[in-house]
């Protein structure tokens, strides 16, 4: 890989918990919006409006300020057929892409096998997080997984370097794949090899990294920091993903605080990364995809709401033509889908329209089927 | 006794319980494998399965205060001689889930898992009886935000999902939108006393409370079954449903048997043993939802005994169980925090599951960061030789024989860590990485290094990752 155009990357941020679209994007000027949201709605004054229709909530300010610059595309009411209201069918959905039957493996998975597909490089998918999501998890695909850059490096309890070496040396022949041991065990030794490779690699990533941006003491900030660690470094990777805990914008109760809270942290964690790598000179490197696992119920429960259908998708950077994509779904009681947003875009045009126009990939296999593309990528 | 005596009785202690070091294996094997299925699942001695005079007075915090809970149940994981009891509590506590992420209220958290230890071998219909009167899951699951004309469906919903029938079975869904907004009507009023955040009554556990005045008095249909229906009648209607007998047997098999595919997949993938799900689901009603009738037909059934090293081991029980090895925190002393971050950096802290879903299981514990933290928390500990458990495995081997061979120390380690199994390929790197000093002497001063770094190669290994 010695061409000078850098390869395009990929950054997903999984946003946990279903965050309330209707507030996140807030239909301000709908009379319906201040009759559902009674206790929940923002004020027109304080929402941060992109036209007389629609605007950010407050605590998204540097995202809006991204979105001024023109960097932000807004995916508007973005779902599946046949909404599912369950976090974890729905999640698992987005990770598989497959909302009509159970799927196995990830999208991402799927995407990095066809970008490396002799695995030369251990590194070509990473993820920061407890847990690696199924977005990622495609069998022959290695993906490396890591709570952090300063948890790192196999049997390190061995003090004896040459001892290290020599158990290492075994360690390796000992996960090398055997022919018909099964799936698990094929997964066992490549994570294991994976684990051994990688984490050699990554541990470099720290040391050549300056920077004047100081993220935030939360996970997730500081997770989205190892992300630019990691891609400043120059380790080949294509496909970062990191996200907040599973649950955290599942906001039943007491959305008021949650709410605002968490999108504060997000925004301005995304703000702290596009600056990072601005002043690195590799903004226009990396596109992110922030999204949910499904909107929430127009109707509000009295502090928070329950499960919903239609939702709302972010895909940031210098790459993409900011602006509203899809369209806004209608309150009207008849065009509600069991008294949520209904949805009118599937969230595989957003998936094909990353992995062709931006990634250079063919979205046609990777999806298992061809969708419209949008034309947020410049 | 027979050989395969001591392997079956190794496999049973690591499923049914946090495994055990070698001398209770071959008391336990000596008793029978039927007498001790039987001891697991009525024990007699000791009512709380250990003395907890000295735990208490130690971790003077566990019950009042903001810290020690996490290793109060730890140490009675690890020492509790009624191991079955605290198994189960980890088996509910990972499906019937509430998390302290959202709670921060250990005492009340506390009431949820001793729930799980009085009645979680018992009558499900009681247990989910329990569980939706249980103040942690009554705030965790915002039923105490469901009123009467104003639903919160959070509980009704997870309860139908995640806590009973499952979202589907065969292809089909379980239950309708609609049901699930009936069941949280019915569960209106059911709320508790003393709120859960910290001020003004953190220190104390909160209370079940129904209000009669808050709950919906109005004709539900449920599941078909039309009437003014409240919590009770909604659970009667729960645990007669083919769905759940379906549910509760295939997560006692992915628990105590063979790792399934993950809970999500069940509405469309049949089960891994549909003939040992049958018996299962058969003896949950004949037993009139006894759970500890069908984990008595589970341990004996040959389904069971065949599944040896069928499982990819969960932290908690990598962590545990390595602890009950190397025989260490068989007495209170300072310093068992560690041991949530341990849970943590493997992926299984716990009081704090990363959602209602709790944790996913088989192959999904196990990534490039937490392979990297099991690998090496484990081997640190088994090549410890100043822990008594690893002495007892110095001791035992040195009586052997004056002299042993690289297999025969690969071996016998093996042996005594409850008959593990490795592959032909794997047994042979690590006989090979022996070889390079050649036989050893047992009464030598190296041989107690020696043995400890055997022990961490073997605990390094793929095999070594399941139980």
């Amino acid at each position: 890989m010695t061409s000078s155009k850098k390869d395009p990357v990929l950054v997903v941020l999984q946003l946990s918990g279903a965050y309330d679209a209707l507030n996140t994007i807030i239909p301000y000027n709908d009379p319906h919006y201040k009759d559902f949201r009674t206790v929940l709605k923002v004020e027109p004054e304080e929402v941060l409006a992109i036209d007389n229709n629609v605007g950010f909530h407050p605590s998204m300010a540097p995202i809006k300020n991204l979105y001024d610059q023109g960097k932000v595309a807004v995916i508007q009411g973005i779902g599946y057929p046949n909404p599912i209201r369950s976090h974890f069918r729905s999640m698992d959905i987005w990770h598989t892409a497959a909302p009509e039957k159970m799927g196995m493996d990830g999208w991402l998975g799927r995407a990095i096998g066809d970008m490396d597909p002799h695995k030369e490089n251990v590194l070509t998918g990473v993820n920061f997080g407890r847990g690696l999501p199924r977005a990622l998890a495609t069998s022959g695909v290695s993906v490396a997984s890591v709570g952090g850059l300063d948890q790192l490096g196999v049997l390190t309890g061995i003090e004896d370097q040459n001892q290290r070496t020599e158990a290492l040396d075994i360690f390796a022949r000992m996960y090398s794949p055997m022919i018909g041991s099964g799936v698990t065990n094929d997964y066992l030794s490549q994570t294991g090899l994976d684990a051994l490779k990688g984490a050699d690699i990554l541990a470099t990533a720290p040391a050549g990294y300056t920077s004047t941006v100081e993220y935030g003491g939360d996970q997730f900030s500081q997770w989205l920091k190892n992300v630019a660690q990691v891609h400043l470094a120059g380790l080949g990777s294509r496909v970062l993903y990191t996200g907040l805990n599973p649950g955290a914008f599942d906001t039943h109760a007491n959305q008021t605080t949650a709410f605002p809270q968490l999108w504060g942290q997000v925004s301005d964690a995304v703000e702290n990364f596009y600056q990072d790598l601005k002043e690195h000179d590799a903004s226009q490197e990396v596109v992110i995809l922030m999204f949910t696992e499904f909107g929430r119920r127009v109707q509000e429960n009295g502090s928070g709401t329950d499960h919903g259908s239609g939702s709302v998708a972010f895909v940031v950077g210098d790459a993409v033509e900011g602006g509203l994509y899809g369209d806004y779904p209608s309150l009207e009681l008849d065009k509600l889908d069991q008294g949520d947003l209904q949805w009118n875009n599937d969230f595989r045009n957003t998936y094909a329209t990353l992995l062709e126009k931006w990634m250079g990939l063919d979205a046609k296999p990777i999806l298992r089927g061809s969708y419209e593309q949008f034309d947020f990528i410049k | 006794m027979a050989e395969n005596d001591i392997a079956s009785m190794g496999h049973l202690m690591r499923r049914a319980g946090f495994g055990a070091q070698y001398h209770e294996l071959e008391a336990r094997a000596a008793k029978g494998y039927e007498e001790t299925v039987e001891e697991l699942l009525n024990p007699q001695d000791h009512p709380d399965g250990m003395d907890l005079d000295l735990a208490e007075r130690y971790f003077i915090e566990w019950n009042h205060f903001i810290r020690g809970v996490p290793e109060y149940i730890a140490f009675r994981m690890i020492n509790s001689a009624r191991q079955l009891e605290e198994k189960i509590v980890l088996f509910w506590h990972g499906i019937l889930c509430i998390s302290d992420s959202k709670l921060q209220s250990y005492p009340t958290e506390y009431e949820e898992l001793e729930l799980f230890r009085h009645h979680g071998l018992g009558s499900f219909k009681d247990l989910l009886l329990g569980i939706s009167k249980d103040p942690a899951m009554i705030y965790y699951l915002d039923n105490c935000l469901s009123h009467k004309g104003a639903i919160n469906e959070n509980y009704g919903r997870e309860l139908l999902e995640l806590f009973s029938l499952g979202v589907g079975m065969d292809g089909e869904f379980n239950y309708s939108e609609d049901d699930v907004k009936e069941c949280a009507r019915a569960f209106t009023g059911w709320t508790i006393a003393n709120s859960i955040p910290q001020q003004p009554y953190g220190r104390y556990a909160a209370q079940f409370v129904y209000n009669p005045d808050d709950h919906d008095d109005g004709e539900k249909t449920f599941l078909g079954e039309t009437g003014n229906l409240n919590g009770e009648d909604v659970i009667d209607i729960i645990v007669k449903q083919p769905a759940t007998a379906r549910f509760i047997s295939r997560h006692l098999y992915n628990f105590f048997v063979a790792d399934d595919v993950e809970v999500p997949s069940w509405m469309d993938t049949p089960p891994r043993d549909p003939e040992t799900i049958k018996m299962l689901e058969d003896e949950y009603f004949r037993s009139d939802y006894n759970i500890k009738s069908m984990l008595r037909v589970l341990f004996n059934s040959d389904a069971f005994k065949n599944a040896r090293f069928a499982k990819v081991k969960s932290p908690i029980e990598t962590i545990i169980g390595t602890l009950r090895l190397v025989g260490d925190w068989t007495e209170p002393k300072p310093g068992l925090e560690f041991i949530f971050d341990e849970m943590k950096y493997m992926g299984q802290e716990i009081l704090n599951p990363p959602s209602v879903e709790g944790w996913h299981t088989g192959k999904e514990w196990i990534d490039g960061g937490t392979l990297v933290h099991r690998i090496n928390f484990t081997a640190d500990s088994v090549c410890n030789t100043s822990f008594p458990g690893i002495q007892s495995i110095i001791e035992k081997l040195a009586a052997q024989a004056p002299i042993l061979s690289p297999e025969g120390l690969v071996d016998g380690c093996l042996k005594l860590l409850g008959d593990y199994e490795m592959s032909e390929e794997t047994r042979r790197m690590l006989v090979d990485q022996n070889s390079k000093g050649g036989e050893v002497q047992t009464d030598s001063e190296e041989f107690g290094a020696k043995v400890g770094e055997t022990l961490r190669m073997i605990v390094a290994t793929k095999e070594y990752l399941y139980a």
